[in-house]
C-alpha cells in the first residue's frame, strides 16, 4: 500500500472532487497551506541569496579596504551614490550592508524557510491534517510578511538608505542616526510581526486541533514538535519587541523620549527632547526577543535532522521522550536568558549572576538533544544520501556553535570577548553551518514530496563537501581573530591597528587572515552554484519519484499523493504507531508507517 | 475539502478552533501589554526627582469611561448569552448597546486627546516651570494655540506669548523654582478652589523660554507612555468595534444559515471585547491615579 504510487486516475478524481480555482487562487492568494509553505520558501531563498551577497561586498572591504569591487562596483555606485563613489564601499554603507544582513538573514531568510515555509509544509502532512485550521489567517499571514520584506528591500533605496545600526539597532544610536532608513526597519519589522502572530496562532491550533485520529502527543513525529515549541516562542517572545518597535517608531517621528536619557548630545548639541528615558529598556526588550529568537532559528532544523537521522539509520531515535522533554524545558528556559547579551551593559552584577547561572542550565536541554542525536547513529544500517550528509554535517558544526557559546555565557570571559570576531564565529556557527545545514538536509529530503522528482546525487554531493570546507574555512580563522581582539564592527577588517603590528592592537597574522577568510566566503559563494542548477534542473529533468515514500520513512507527509493535492490525504487518516517504528523485529520491511494498523492475532 | 472542528468542539481538548485560536492570540496580547507595562516601570523607576509628570489627567473622565467599558462587557456576554438562549432580538439590542458603548469611548477619549494637545508646560530659563494655555490672535480671531512647541515659537518668528497659568496643581506645584514655603503654598491652594487665582494671561518673552511643550508624546516619558498604551488600546477597541458591527449588521444572515457559528464567533469575539476591557482596567489606574 505504501510503497505503490497512487494512478493518475485516482490523481483525477481526487482534484475533481474539489471546486476549480482560477490561477490567482491557486498559486497568488491561495489558502493551501502547501502553496503558502512554497511561497514562503521561494521569498525565503531569495531573500538568503540577498543577504549572503551584502555579506560578500562586506568581506571585499574587510579585506581589501578602499578598493573598488570588481565588476559589481560600478552597479552598486549607480545604486547608492555617494556612499558607493568609485566602486568602494564607505564605512557608512558597510554599516548599511551590516545591519541589512543580520536583518535579512534572521528574519527574512532563516525563520520564514524553516519554520514558516517547512513548518507550513510539512507539519499538517506530518499529523494528518487536511490544512492548517485557519487557512486564510494562513494566506493573511504570507502577505503581511511579503508586505514587511517589500519595505525592508525598499529602504535600500531611499536617498538616506537602508537602517546601518545593526540588526540589534540599539538606541539612541539608531534614533539619532539621520535619515529615514531605521524607520522603514521599524515599520517592517512591525509587518513582520504582525505575520508571525498570525502564523505561530494558526501553528499552535493547527497541531492541537487537527491531529489525525490516534495521532496522540507521543505519536507526534519531532519534527512537529519543534514546530510547536518554536510557534509559542514566536507568539510569546514577539510581542515585547513590537512593543519596542513601536517605542523606537515613537522616538523617531514624534520626538519622544523612551530609549533617549536625559542629557543626549546629539553631534556636540544638547537633543531638544525631553529625556528621562532609558537605552537599557531597548536593549532588555530587544533580547527578550532575540535570545528566544536563536531556538526559533535553530529548533525547526534539529527538528528536520532528527527526522532525517531517523530515517538515514534506519532504526527508531534513541531517547524520543527525552528529547521531548529537553526541548519543552529549552523552550521555557529560553525566555529566562535574554540578558546574557548585556553583560557589558552596566546592568550590576547580580542580574548578570542570575542570567549567567540560567545560561548554564540552558545548555543542558540542548547537550541533550545533540546527545541522542548521536546516540542515534550508534548501530544505525546508515543510507548515505546528500540530505543524510547535512544532517550528520549538522551534529558536530552545531556542537561546536553551542559550546564555543560557553565562555560567552560566563561574564568573566565575555568581558574579554565580547562584540569581537569570536561572537560572530559562535553565532554563525550555531546558524550557518548549523541551521542552514539542517534547511539544505530539508531541501534535499522533502523535494521529492513537493516536486515528485528527486534531486540530483553528484551535485549534491558536490555542493555538500565544498560547503562544509569552506564554512569551515570561513568561520573557524574567527575565532582566533576574536580572541586576538579584533572587533566585529570595524569596516576596514582593523587595518587602521596594522601598524602597531602587536604592540597595542591586532597583530599582522591576524589582519592578514582577513583576506584568508574572504576568499573562503566567494569559494562558499561559487560552492552554492551546484545547488542553484540541482534546485532548477531537478524540477523538470531529476529523476521521477517511483513511490509516494521513496525514502521509506514512516511519518505521515509520506502517505499522501505526490505531490500532495489540495486537502491532501486520499483517505482518511489514523495513527496506530509511534513515529519511528524502523527495523521492527518480526516485520517485513525495515519500517512502519504510522498508520499501518497491527496485525490482529 | 472541511476543516473539522469550526463549530463542533474537538472531544479530547474540548475547545473548537476559534476559541483556541483567540486565546492563544490574547496570550500574545498579554505579552504585548505587559512589554508597554514594564516599560513603564522601568521608565518611572528611572525618571528623573520631579520629572514623572503626574496629576494632569482628568479622573473624573476617565471614571466615567471606566464605567462605559464594563457596561460593554456586560452587555456583550448578555448578547451572547441570548443567541444561546435562541433570542436574537435581545442579541441585537445588547450588541447595539456595546457598540454604542464602545464609540462613545473612543469620542470621550478624543475629546480628552484634544484637550491635552491645547495644554502647555513653559519651561523658563530662570528655572521655573509652569502649566497652561497659550491663546493668540489670528486675523483678529482668539484661538487656543493647539501642539505648539519650542519650535514654533522660532518658526513663527513669535516673541512673546499670552500664557494663562493653571490654577496650582499637584504637578504644577511642586515645580516652583525656589520651592514655595509653607505659607505661600496654603495661599496656593487656598486659592486654587477659588478658580480665580492666575487666571490672568501672562506675556512671556520667547527669549526666556527654554522648552515649551503641549502635553504631547514627546512632553515627558509620562505622556510618551501614556498616549502610546492608550493609542494602542484606543485601536483595539476600535478593532473591536468593527468586529463586533460586522457580526450585528451581516448577523442575521449568518443566524439563519448556522446558528451555532455565529454563537461561536460572539463568543470569540466577546473573549477579545473583554480583554480589551481589562486592559483599560488596568490603564485607568496606573495612568490616571496612581
Amino acid at each position: 500500500m505504501h510503497t505503490a504510487t497512487h494512478t493518475d486516475t485516482e490523481h483525477r478524481a481526487h482534484e475533481h472532487a474539489h471546486e476549480e480555482l482560477g490561477f490567482w487562487r491557486q498559486y497568488i492568494f491561495s489558502t493551501d497551506h502547501k502553496v503558502i509553505g512554497i511561497q514562503y520558501g521561494v521569498t525565503a531563498l531569495l531573500f538568503l541569496f540577498f543577504g549572503f551577497m551584502l555579506m560578500l561586498a562586506m568581506r571585499w572591504q574587510i579585506a581589501k579596504p578602499g578598493e573598488p569591487i570588481p565588476f559589481f562596483g560600478p552597479i552598486l555606485t549607480n545604486i547608492f551614490g555617494d556612499v558607493a563613489a568609485k566602486g568602494i564601499i564607505s564605512a557608512d554603507l558597510y554599516n548599511t550592508f551590516g545591519a541589512m544582513h543580520g536583518t535579512i538573514m534572521v528574519f527574512l531568510a532563516v525563520v520564514p524557510l524553516g519554520f514558516a515555509a517547512f513548518g507550513n509544509y510539512i507539519v499538517p502532512l506530518q499529523i494528518g491534517a487536511p490544512d492548517m485550521v485557519f487557512p486564510r489567517v494562513n494566506m493573511a499571514s504570507f502577505w503581511v510578511f511579503f508586505v514587511g520584506c517589500v519595505i525592508m528591500f525598499a529602504s535600500f533605496f531611499i536617498p538616506s538608505g537602508a537602517a546601518q545600526f545593526g540588526w540589534t539597532s540599539y538606541s539612541p544610536g539608531a534614533t539619532t542616526t539621520p535619515g529615514d532608513g531605521q524607520t522603514y526597519w521599524l515599520v517592517g519589522m512591525i509587518f513582520l510581526i504582525t505575520s508571525s502572530l498570525l502564523g505561530a496562532v494558526n501553528f499552535i491550533a493547527t497541531i492541537i486541533q487537527l491531529r489525525a485520529p490516534g495521532m496522540t502527543w507521543f505519536r507526534m513525529p519531532f519534527f512537529s514538535w519543534a514546530q510547536f515549541v518554536t510557534a509559542f516562542l514566536l507568539l510569546l517572545a514577539f510581542p515585547p519587541l513590537e512593543a519596542a518597535g513601536v517605542m523606537q517608531l515613537a522616538d523617531k517621528v514624534l520626538g519622544t523620549s523612551f530609549f533617549l536619557p536625559t542629557g543626549l548630545f546629539v553631534g556636540g548639541n544638547p537633543a531638544d527632547i525631553s529625556g528621562g528615558g532609558s537605552p537599557l529598556l531597548w536593549q532588555h526588550l530587544f533580547w527578550f526577543l532575540g535570545h528566544p529568537e536563536v531556538y526559533v532559528l535553530i529548533l525547526p532544523a534539529i527538528g528536520m535532522v532528527t527526522e532525517i537521522i531517523a530515517n538515514s539509520t534506519r532504526k527508531p531515535l534513541w531517547g524520543y521522550k527525552s528529547m521531548v522533554y529537553a526541548l519543552l524545558v529549552l523552550g521555557f528556559i529560553s525566555f529566562i536568558v535574554w540578558a546574557h547579551h548585556m553583560y557589558l551593559t552596566g546592568m550590576g552584577t547580580k542580574i548578570s549572576t542570575f542570567f549567567q547561572a540560567t545560561t548554564m542550565i540552558i545548555s543542558i536541554p540542548s547537550v541533550i538533544l545533540l546527545t541522542c542525536l548521536f546516540i542515534s547513529l550508534w548501530g544505525g544500517s546508515m543510507r548515505f544520501h546528500t540530505h543524510t550528509m547535512f544532517a550528520l554535517a549538522f551534529l558536530p558544526m552545531f556542537g561546536i556553535g553551542g559550546l564555543t557559546g560557553l565562555p560567552l555565557g560566563f561574564n568573566y570571559s565575555d568581558i574579554l570577548l565580547h562584540d569581537s570576531y569570536y561572537v560572530i564565529a559562535h553565532f554563525h556557527y550555531v546558524v550557518a553551518p548549523g541551521t542552514i545545514f539542517g534547511l539544505f538536509a530539508g531541501i534535499y529530503y522533502w523535494y521529492p514530496k513537493m516536486t515528485g522528482r528527486k534531486m540530483n546525487e553528484t551535485l549534491g554531493r558536490i555542493h555538500f563537501w565544498l560547503s562544509l570546507i569552506f564554512m569551515n574555512l570561513v568561520f573557524m580563522p574567527m575565532f582566533a581573530q576574536g580572541m586576538a581582539g579584533m572587533s566585529r564592527r570595524m569596516s576596514d577588517g582593523g587595518a587602521t591597528y596594522a601598524e602597531s603590528d602587536g604592540v597595542l592592537g591586532l597583530t599582522a597574522a591576524t589582519i592578514q587572515s582577513n583576506t584568508a577568510i574572504s576568499h573562503a566566503a566567494f569559494a562558499l559563494a561559487l560552492a552554492q552554484i551546484p545547488f542553484i542548477i540541482n534546485f532548477f534542473w531537478a524540477m523538470h529533468k531529476g529523476e521521477k519519484v517511483a513511490s509516494d515514500n521513496p525514502w521509506e520513512s514512516t511519518t505521515l507527509e509520506w502517505q499522501t499523493p505526490t505531490p500532495p493535492p489540495h486537502g491532501n490525504f486520499d483517505k482518511p487518516m489514523e495513527v496506530f504507531r509511534g513515529p519511528y517504528e524502523y527495523s521492527v523485529p518480526g516485520h517485513a520491511g525495515d519500517f512502519v508507517p504510522q498508520n499501518e494498523p497491527h496485525k490482529k492475532n | 475539502m472541511d476543516i473539522p472542528f469550526t463549530t463542533k468542539a474537538r472531544p479530547d481538548t474540548g475547545l473548537y478552533n476559534a476559541k483556541l485560536g483567540i486565546w492563544l492570540f490574547l496570550a500574545s496580547e498579554v505579552m504585548l501589554f505587559g512589554a508597554f507595562f514594564s516599560a513603564y516601570i522601568l521608565l518611572r523607576v528611572g525618571a528623573d526627582p520631579g520629572a514623572w509628570a503626574h496629576g494632569l489627567m482628568n479622573v473624573p473622565i476617565g471614571t466615567f469611561n471606566t464605567f462605559v467599558l464594563i457596561l460593554s462587557s456586560v452587555t456583550v456576554v448578555m448578547a451572547w448569552a441570548a443567541l444561546k438562549a435562541h433570542n436574537y432580538s435581545l442579541y441585537r439590542n445588547c450588541m447595539v448597546i456595546t457598540i454604542a458603548c464602545a464609540l462613545g469611548f473612543l469620542v470621550v477619549k478624543s475629546f480628552e486627546y484634544a484637550e491635552k494637545f491645547r495644554h502647555y508646560e513653559v519651561w523658563m530659563k530662570d528655572g521655573r516651570r509652569m502649566t497652561g494655555h497659550i491663546d493668540y490672535e489670528d486675523g483678529g480671531v482668539k484661538k487656543h494655540a493647539y501642539l505648539w512647541s519650542t519650535k514654533t515659537l522660532s518658526k513663527k518668528k513669535i516673541e512673546s506669548i499670552a500664557f494663562t497659568p493653571d490654577a496650582p496643581n499637584e504637578w504644577a506645584t511642586g515645580q516652583y523654582y525656589p520651592p514655595l514655603t509653607k505659607e505661600q503654598l496654603e495661599h496656593v491652594k487656598k486659592h486654587a478652589d477659588s478658580d480665580t487665582h492666575h487666571h490672568e494671561p501672562i506675556a512671556i518673552k520667547s527669549a526666556d523660554i527654554q522648552r515649551l511643550s503641549a502635553f504631547v508624546p514627546a512632553h515627558s516619558t509620562f505622556f510618551a507612555i501614556y498616549f502610546t498604551m492608550t493609542a494602542l488600546h484606543g485601536l483595539h477597541v476600535l478593532g473591536g468595534a468593527i468586529v463586533l458591527s460586522f457580526f450585528l449588521f451581516r448577523g442575521h444572515k449568518m443566524w439563519k444559515a448556522d446558528p451555532d457559528r455565529l454563537t461561536n464567533r460572539i463568543e470569540v469575539g466577546g473573549l477579545f471585547w473583554h480583554f480589551v476591557d481589562l486592559v483599560w482596567i488596568f490603564l485607568f489606574p496606573v495612568m490616571y491615579i496612581l
